[in-house]
């Protein structure tokens, strides 16, 4: 298996699904000559032309709209957000158009397009740009979220969501982009939607976590097993909707304890509704409250003294776990 | 006189312009002045025109007036309290629809705003699914999930009935796309109204349907409002679709009260997306009889005198009434036989939508994606939805 980054899993994804099928199109703002503004793109235009890898003007709203129309002929899309935080001037055209149009039709119309772009804080760029919106989205009724945090997920899950038959937002993380990680190169390499992964095994306590925050999560469950004898699982949700709840509700019942940890905002984010699900199907597991850390509730900071302390690191996290035990 | 529809003080019609030929279609210099020459002139015998039967213009009025019955029809039913929601009538513009999609051929869509029965019934969709869609009755072209504002018929070209005003813009421009990306002759009329012309994804869309050569037709129908706010309160410059020209895109006005203008109008634009593959923005004024939605109010920004002067002078219907009666082609008796049939027809469609079911329950939860209601061919694993019925 070759060792590569997550940003060229996800080129590889995007690659072969246009290999694969001549309905697939990847637009957006410098995805083609400038190869992608964080380079996820690199070499797609040389090697497919540009009818497939296409230069938008800055007009989130009209490509965003654009490929609904397409879709809802029979192309799949994948259009680019620089960062998912402009999806906010193409709203209608996501939560109005791609998330409703099959509904409101009576099931006569399909929108298989992909969203995709980074959803993250943490890159000293302030508010406007470090939006999470994976909450929003999976608010949302005919859209499907996920937010792969290793490089194989990100190639398998993408192929997933181009391959899929509904609106899927796709959720990266510029930090995330360099990561380095064993990806299977075979074509049908699939990870489906709504599976969740337990990436460490434990028997103390739960950490449920998804995006960027996985790998703080990892990093804090090896400091409780080294430093303080816990032995803390890790469960990466990998797709907020749909959602695997049989393996939240199995990691419960196995620990008894719940750390949640997200670097979406706090109010009506992700976690809320895992926390409701787990006191709702597993209450009489639960040997404590269930623990929950987020961003903080503010707008995203610029100066990295401020935003270093605002997104869940190493430490925060492990005072929080160690509230649980 | 502020907040009256510009259609009511242009000037008379100019008897010299009986040339028939020319296209509507004109350069961006003369176009405004050519365009109140063209009020009055005869299209019936234009380009577009010229070659249509007896059968053709019956069939173009039957389609008509088919519109405004079923219309009319419904009102009555939400007047009774059958319908719901918003009821956004197009009486009074029923020639722009009709005219419009007369004029496609097999590769032509057409994708509309929220004032949708028109162009839906047009496209070829059915009275009953229609009204029973109203009625949010099961039986409707959506089960009864859409509504007034959201018809669709994809089998027919018809791509709905959206409710943002403005919001399909972008997807008229994503039809186009696909026709040109499947290299298809075909092209996409995007029906807006002139409320949408100060959407921004309009300009957005503007921009990319010029810069990539996109078969998107943007057909502005003018009906002087948007909403209760008249055209000179809510758009600065004049006309409309001088908007279009400096993204280089061909624009144009014209009437819309007379079909084979619109006929004529639409068919220069057909033209131009067809064999160049080029946008254009077709400014077509014309009036609504009704308030924005039935149940607003309509003396508060316009007067009844002026709804009078439309209905005496620039009924789209009567105008061709008249003219086929003119040519000597139909007799009274026969337009009689046509309406008499659409009131049946639209009456009958409400008593199909009365005693079609509601949908049940559980049909809630279907049609919401593609997978769920397909389990035999789901990929994804996990959970779906997190509240559903009992």
């Amino acid at each position: 298996m070759a060792i590569i980054t997550y940003r060229e899993a996800l080129n590889q994804a995007l690659s072969e699904e246009i290999e694969n099928d001549p309905n697939v199109v990847l637009m957006g703002e410098e995805v083609a000559q400038f190869k992608g503004s964080y380079k996820v793109s690199e070499g797609m235009l040389e090697k497919f032309g540009p009818d497939r890898v296409i230069d938008t003007p800055i007009s989130e709203a009209a490509f965003s709209g654009l490929a609904v129309g397409a879709a809802m002929m029979g192309m799949r899309p994948v259009v680019e957000f620089m960062f998912w935080s402009f999806c906010y001037v193409a709203f209608d055209q996501i939560f109005n158009n791609a998330a409703s149009i099959r509904y409101m039709s009576g099931g006569l119309i399909n929108v298989p397009i992909v969203f995709r772009g980074p959803a993250n804080g943490g890159t000293n760029v302030g508010a406007t740009h470090s939006h999470t919106p994976e909450n929003f989205a999976a608010n949302t009724p005919g859209l499907k979220v996920i937010c792969p945090a290793t490089p194989a997920d990100a190639k398998g899950m993408m192929k997933a969501a181009i391959r899929d038959n509904d609106p899927v937002c796709v959720m990266e993380n510029t930090i995330l982009y360099n990561m380095k990680g064993e990806v299977p190169e075979e074509n049908d390499y699939i990870i489906p939607l709504g599976k969740a992964n337990v990436l460490k095994e434990g028997k103390d306590m739960s950490i449920i976590a998804h995006g960027k925050a996985v790998h703080s999560s990892l990093q804090v469950a090896q400091t409780l097993e080294e430093k303080h004898n816990i032995s803390a699982e890790v469960l990466d949700l990998r797709s907020i909707r749909p959602l695997d709840v049989d393996a939240i509700i199995a990691t419960v019942k196995k620990t008894n304890r719940v750390l949640l940890v997200e670097e979406n905002k706090p109010f009506c984010g992700v976690d809320s509704q895992v926390a409701f699900i787990i006191q709702d199907q597993a209450f009489d597991f639960l040997d404590a409250p269930i623990k929950r850390i987020s961003a903080i509730d503010a707008p995203q900071a610029y100066s990295k003294a401020l935003e270093n302390i605002q997104i869940p690191d190493h430490d925060r996290i492990l005072a929080k776990a160690m509230e649980l035990v | 006189m502020e907040g009256l529809h510009h259609d009511t003080i242009i000037d008379p019609p100019n008897s010299d312009l009986s040339e028939n030929d020319t296209d509507s279609l004109k350069s961006v210099e003369d176009t405004k002045q050519t365009v109140d020459g063209d009020i009055g002139k005869d299209f019936s015998q234009s380009e577009a025109n010229k070659l249509l039967t007896k059968e053709e213009k019956l069939n173009l009025y039957e389609q008509m007036i088919r519109i405004r019955r079923f219309e009319e029809r419904s009102l009555r039913s939400y007047q009774q309290g059958h319908i719901g929601g918003f009821l956004h009538l197009y009486i009074g513009q029923e020639a722009v629809a009709v005219g419009s999609v007369s004029m496609l051929g097999d590769d032509d869509h057409i994708i509309t705003a929220y004032r949708d029965h028109g162009h839906a019934l047009a496209a070829g969709m059915e009275f009953d699914e229609c009204m029973a869609e109203l009625y949010g009755k099961k039986t409707g072209c959506s089960k009864g999930k859409g509504g007034s504002m959201h018809f669709f018929a994809p089998d027919k070209n018809y791509w709905g009935g959206h409710g943002i005003v403005g919001g399909q813009t972008p997807l008229g421009l994503g039809i186009a796309y696909a026709l040109k990306y499947n290299k298809k002759k075909g092209a996409c009329l995007c029906f807006m109204g002139d409320g949408a012309t100060n959407q921004g994804p309009f300009y957005e869309s503007l921009n990319l349907a010029s810069l990539w050569n996109l078969p998107v037709i943007y057909i502005i129908e003018n009906n002087g409002y948007s909403m209760g706010t008249a055209e000179s309160r809510h758009s600065a410059g004049d006309p409309l679709a001088k908007r279009a020209e400096p993204f280089d895109i061909t624009w144009s006005v014209s009437s819309g009260h007379d079909l084979f203008e619109v006929r004529q109008t639409i068919s220069d634009a057909l033209k131009s997306a067809h064999e160049n593959s080029r946008p254009s923005v077709l400014e077509i004024v014309t009036y609504r009889y009704r308030g924005h939605s039935v149940a607003d109010p309509d003396q508060t920004y316009r007067s009844k005198e002026e709804i009078e002067e439309y209905k005496t002078n620039k009924d789209p219907i009567n105008l061709l009434k008249e003219k086929l009666l003119n040519e000597g082609i139909v007799t009274d008796t026969e337009l009689k036989e046509i309406d008499i049939k659409a009131k049946g027809d639209a009456d009958a469609s409400a008593e199909f939508a009365d005693a079609s079911p509601y949908p049940d329950p559980s049909e809630l939860m279907d049609d919401i994606y593609w997978e769920t209601d397909n389990p035999d061919n789901k990929t994804s694993e996990g959970i779906m939805f997190f509240e559903t019925p009992q």
